[in-house]
């Protein structure tokens, strides 16, 4: 199949487009149409994609699966995955079933509801295949349409505020990166991503305004990037739509959110500021190193406080971010391909922890952690599983969790001690937070007379979380699935920064001598 | 000669005789009776009259002297005023019928008004602009003032004739300005004086006269304050005239002053021009948040959207003369869609403009609510709809022209102006059952809706090459 990733990318649109076209009605069937008309589509992306898996050769550090055609604007439509990529991707299809199985409760305009969910698995597949410029941002911020409506329709009380906060705030840091993204395409001629990649932007510095600017053009780009990305990470002190929308948003909208979305930042970080912005992103890295570790342990210490267990466990993504954006900045093999297993990884127990407060918040309809206690005198199988998650979270060895915490924290420590030593004592916070709240809710006397009735997970739960446990513990035991295929492209990456740095570095002495 | 400039002209000829002869049997044979057909045979009577501008000759004639133009330029500007016209025509009918305002007046000076736009366009000359440019605004003075037991309507026809008034006057004085430093009122002469480069103070003096006029025309901030309160008054569907093929008209008339005449003294009157684009642009995205009629904000949406077609503009190059038309194509789309909707919304047969009326639309009519989402995503430029493919293209022509920090001021603004798109979204979506609005059946309406959103969606594939029309006709304007 020469178009596979086009057909992957595209068939959950295609599913979305069915069902608005040729489901009617509000009635039960309708509803239960609906919701095994997105599920099956969502397995058929997931199925399709494994052949993307199967195909893809890790060794080979090129773009694969490369479809390209004309475009309006002189622009292309040009996909393609490499070792960086490719795992979101397979990511993104794995998850998406899993949330559509999570919203098999909602009983308003579910037809609505799962065209958003569709048409964001398309978009958010974008993402990860776009490679040329101005597509990927056309499926960046596409994706704010749908996320907008699920956390605004279908979400919380304060559901309008979040909604919004959660648009603009995403709005404005992309709208700069388009305009770099303009003039990265007047200067370079071109907005195909593999031939920017191999661009060198200017880096001299020049005055801009009176202002000294070091790392020239490069900075100036870097830092209209960062804004873009730093919000969809989001990293310290851009974080605060976050919680707001995490809190607001249903549950499946959250999974999708902190699971899949909040990769899209370290995604572009990884295809766009470090190989691109070479010295500027030398230059700067000092910076995302310190934000990030204050990001680790402010957010962690926030986390500790919280009332709302969705909250916590918001505050709880924005530290695991940390991590990610630390370990993209310590430019060194271990931060690399530990924050891309830290961003995979997230992404099951992040999703996972927020399908837990689901399945409580279904009986209960509410988050308050007060509200709750002992329930693992009722529901065993779900205090074991919450357990594992919490675990997972903390960063326990044998869990996913560990090993992205691990070789982050690795490859900071070679890049500045200091910010390793300051993000270690995250991990510590991070126990005291997630256990304190596994504590509150789970353990204790069952006293609270709602929660004498509730029930243990039904099997559809379980088989949500089924697949979520595999690979927790597997990534946990056996990283190798991960980082085999990453490992090459990091590697890549890597050698082409020294070049250019040293590129960089003689074409300024030649320009000195000049 | 005289055959060779009157066929330069035929289309406007027709048109002209087309208004006198429907005037003429419309007045002998029961007035208002047949103002029902003469309207259709107006709708028909436009849009093969776009075809036929379109698809007539591809070549660039001038005549009178040159006084008139007819190039690829011209043919843009005009086939997207008289397609825009026709549609707004076409969707007027019912609405006009059920208030009472269907006079046969109506079509005839909507053709006027257009056949002013297509001299305007056309104009080779500072005389042949004031002649469009009044025959123009005369016609739209009048339909502004269409509902004559209206206190609003009337107000707003007065305020538009004052303002424009005045804006003409403006206009004069920097065109005898233009005139008196230039030796000659015909563009190419006026571009032979200022070939050196720098004009002389009184040249200067009216170009900024002739671009403070032109400002007026298409409501460019500072000069927009009679456009919320003209589009507030006006009956609806000549509201969605304003905002769609006069807009188009002045704006190529402005491209047209800019290049054509003062194409030497791009540096003068690009800075002019890109302070109006900056001033528009925040003035339209922050004066439209507390709105709470959805005409008004439509118009301060006008505002800000003019402000990013002169983006384009200001850019002096071709390219953003390109950047420009297919700005204005999509925008003039966008708004037949979205006037289109705001027709239909009526509560025990009255029209209804609050927004706040919109509430919870998306569950009693899921269809023109979704169309109202797209048109809405697409106004604030969010991709992937086609409204993001106009603001890139200026932001594009804008970076070209090595104008960043007037590119960073625009995407500012577009996030700003984003804020009560989505306050529309958020009505239709997000809000509680109220008063519900009328579910009465427009078809025609609602199809027009859907269409507009149709082609906000689709268009993003090849954006059915008003590109590369576009690009011929930035050609032939700047050599």
């Amino acid at each position: 199949m020469a178009n596979l990733l086009s057909i992957v990318t595209f068939l959950p649109a295609v599913a979305a487009l069915i069902l608005a076209l040729f489901l009617r009605g509000e009635d039960e069937d309708a509803q239960r149409n609906a919701k095994w008309v997105a599920l099956a589509a969502t397995v058929l992306t997931f199925l399709l994609s494994l052949f993307i898996y199967a195909g893809f050769d890790p060794a080979n550090t090129d773009f694969q699966f490369v479809e390209d055609r004309e475009w309006i604007l002189g622009l292309r439509y040009k996909m393609g995955v490499d070792g960086i990529s490719v795992l979101f991707v397979l990511l993104t299809t794995f998850l998406m079933p899993l949330t559509i199985a999570a919203c098999w409760t909602v009983k308003t305009r579910v037809k609505e509801y799962m065209i958003a969910f569709l048409v964001l698995e398309t978009l958010m597949l974008g993402v990860f295949c776009a490679l040329d410029l101005v597509l990927f941002y056309l499926f960046f911020e596409a994706g704010l349409i749908p996320m907008f409506l699920i956390i605004g329709i279908w979400g919380g009380a304060n559901r309008i505020y979040a909604s919004f906060k959660f648009f603009l705030y995403t709005f404005l840091g992309s709208v700069l990166m388009l305009v770099a993204m303009i003039a990265m395409a007047w200067d370079a001629g071109t907005t195909d991503i593999p031939t920017l990649l191999t661009h060198s932007f200017g880096s001299e510095s020049f005055n801009l305004l009176g202002v000294h600017v070091v790392g020239g053009m490069q900075t100036l780009l870097w830092i209209a990037f960062f804004a873009s990305f730093a919000v969809k990470m989001p990293m310290w002190p851009v974080h605060t739509w976050l919680p707001d929308a995490h809190v607001q948003a249903p549950t499946a909208g959250s999974v999708v959110l902190a699971a899949i979305l909040l990769k899209m930042g370290g995604y572009g970080f990884l295809r766009f500021s470090l190989p691109m912005f070479p010295v500027a992103s030398e230059l700067l890295a000092p910076l995302i190193l310190w934000l990030s570790a204050i990001a680790i342990v402010y957010t962690s210490l926030v986390a500790l406080v919280q009332s709302d267990m969705k909250k916590l466990i918001a505050y709880s993504s924005v530290a695991h971010m940390g991590y990610v954006t630390a370990g993209i900045f310590s430019i060194n093999q271990q931060g690399l391909d530990g924050a891309i297993f830290q961003m995979v990884s997230h992404g099951f127990i992040s999703g996972a922890l927020f399908l837990c407060v689901g399945v409580i918040y279904d009986r209960m309809h509410t988050r308050e952690i007060d509200a709750y206690g002992g329930l693992v005198n009722r529901m065993p199988a779900y205090a074991l599983i919450f357990m594992l998650f919490t675990m997972a979270n903390v960063g326990l060895p044998g869990t996913s969790g560990f090993v992205g915490e691990f070789l982050t924290l690795m490859g900071m420590f070679q890049a500045n001690t200091w910010v390793a030593a300051v993000a270690t004592t995250g991990v510590i916070l991070s126990a005291a937070y997630a256990l304190w709240l596994y504590r509150r809710v789970v353990f204790g006397d069952l006293i609270k007379e709602s929660l004498k009735s509730i029930t243990d997970m039904t099997l559809r739960e379980r088989a949500i979380f089924a697949p979520l446990v595999v690979m927790t513990i597997l990534l946990g035991v056996y990283p190798s699935l991960v980082i085999d295929i990453t490992g090459p492209a990091v590697a890549a990456l890597l050698s082409d920064h020294q070049t250019a740095l040293l590129d960089a570095a003689s074409g300024v002495q030649v320009a000195a001598q000049h | 000669m005289i055959a060779a400039d009157l066929s330069v002209i035929l289309p406007e000829i027709v048109l002209s005789l087309y208004a006198m002869a429907a005037l003429l049997i419309a007045v002998y044979n029961g007035k208002d009776a047949v103002a029902s057909l003469v309207l259709r045979l107006t709708v028909a009577v436009l849009f093969l009259a776009a075809l036929w501008v379109g698809l007539d000759h591809n070549d660039t004639r001038v005549g009178f002297g040159g006084m008139f133009i007819d190039d690829g330029f011209a043919r843009f500007a005009k086939v997207t005023i008289l397609l825009a016209a026709s549609a707004v025509l076409l969707m007027s009918e019912n609405y006009m019928a059920r208030r009472n305002l269907l006079r046969f007046e109506y079509p005839i000076l909507i053709v006027l008004a257009v056949v002013g736009m297509m001299v305007m366009v056309s104009a080779g000359d500072l005389m042949a602009l004031y002649m469009g440019l009044e025959l123009q605004s005369l016609a739209l003075y009048v339909v502004a003032a269409l509902r004559r037991d209206s206190v609003k309507s009337t107000e707003a026809g007065l305020k538009y004739y004052v303002l424009g008034a005045l804006s003409s006057g403006l206009l004069l004085y920097g065109a005898s300005l233009t005139y008196g430093f230039a030796g000659t009122t015909e563009f190419a002469g006026i571009l032979q004086a200022t070939q050196s480069g720098d004009l002389s103070l009184g040249l200067l003096f009216g170009l900024v006269f002739l671009i403070s006029g032109l400002a007026f025309k298409v409501s460019a901030a500072p000069f927009h304050m009679w456009t919320p309160d003209v589009y507030e008054g006006s009956p609806t569907p000549v509201t969605a005239f304003f905002g769609t093929a006069p807009k188009m008209a002045a704006m190529a008339l402005f491209a047209r002053v800019a290049h054509d005449a003062f194409g030497a003294a791009t540096a003068d009157w690009g800075q002019v021009v890109a302070l109006l684009s900056v001033a528009s642009m925040f003035l339209g995205g922050i004066a439209a948040i507390g709105q709470t009629n959805i005409k008004r904000l439509m118009a301060y949406s006008s505002i800000a959207h003019m402000g990013y077609a002169l983006m384009g503009l200001a850019a002096g190059t071709a390219f953003g003369v390109q950047a420009m038309l297919v700005y204005m194509a999509i925008y003039v789309t966008m708004n037949v869609g979205t006037f289109a909707f705001i027709m239909t919304m009526s509560r025990n047969g009255q029209p209804v403009t609050d927004i706040a009326s919109l509430n919870n639309l998306s569950a009693r009519d899921p269809l023109k609510a979704l169309a109202m989402l797209v048109l809405m995503f697409s106004l604030a430029g969010v991709p992937p709809l086609v409204g993001f493919f106009g603001k890139y293209y200026v932001l594009n022509a804008a970076l070209q022209a090595d104008m960043a920090w007037l590119a960073v001021a625009g995407v500012i603004a577009s996030v700003i102006g984003a804020f009560y798109y989505l306050r529309i979204v958020y009505y239709m979506y997000f809000g509680t059952e109220t008063d519900p609005l009328d579910t009465v059946e427009t078809p025609l309406l609602t199809s027009l809706v859907v269409a507009s959103a149709a082609v906000m969606v689709v268009g993003i594939i090849n954006l059915f090459g008003v590109e590369g029309f576009a690009a011929v006709a930035a050609a032939s304007l700047v050599q």
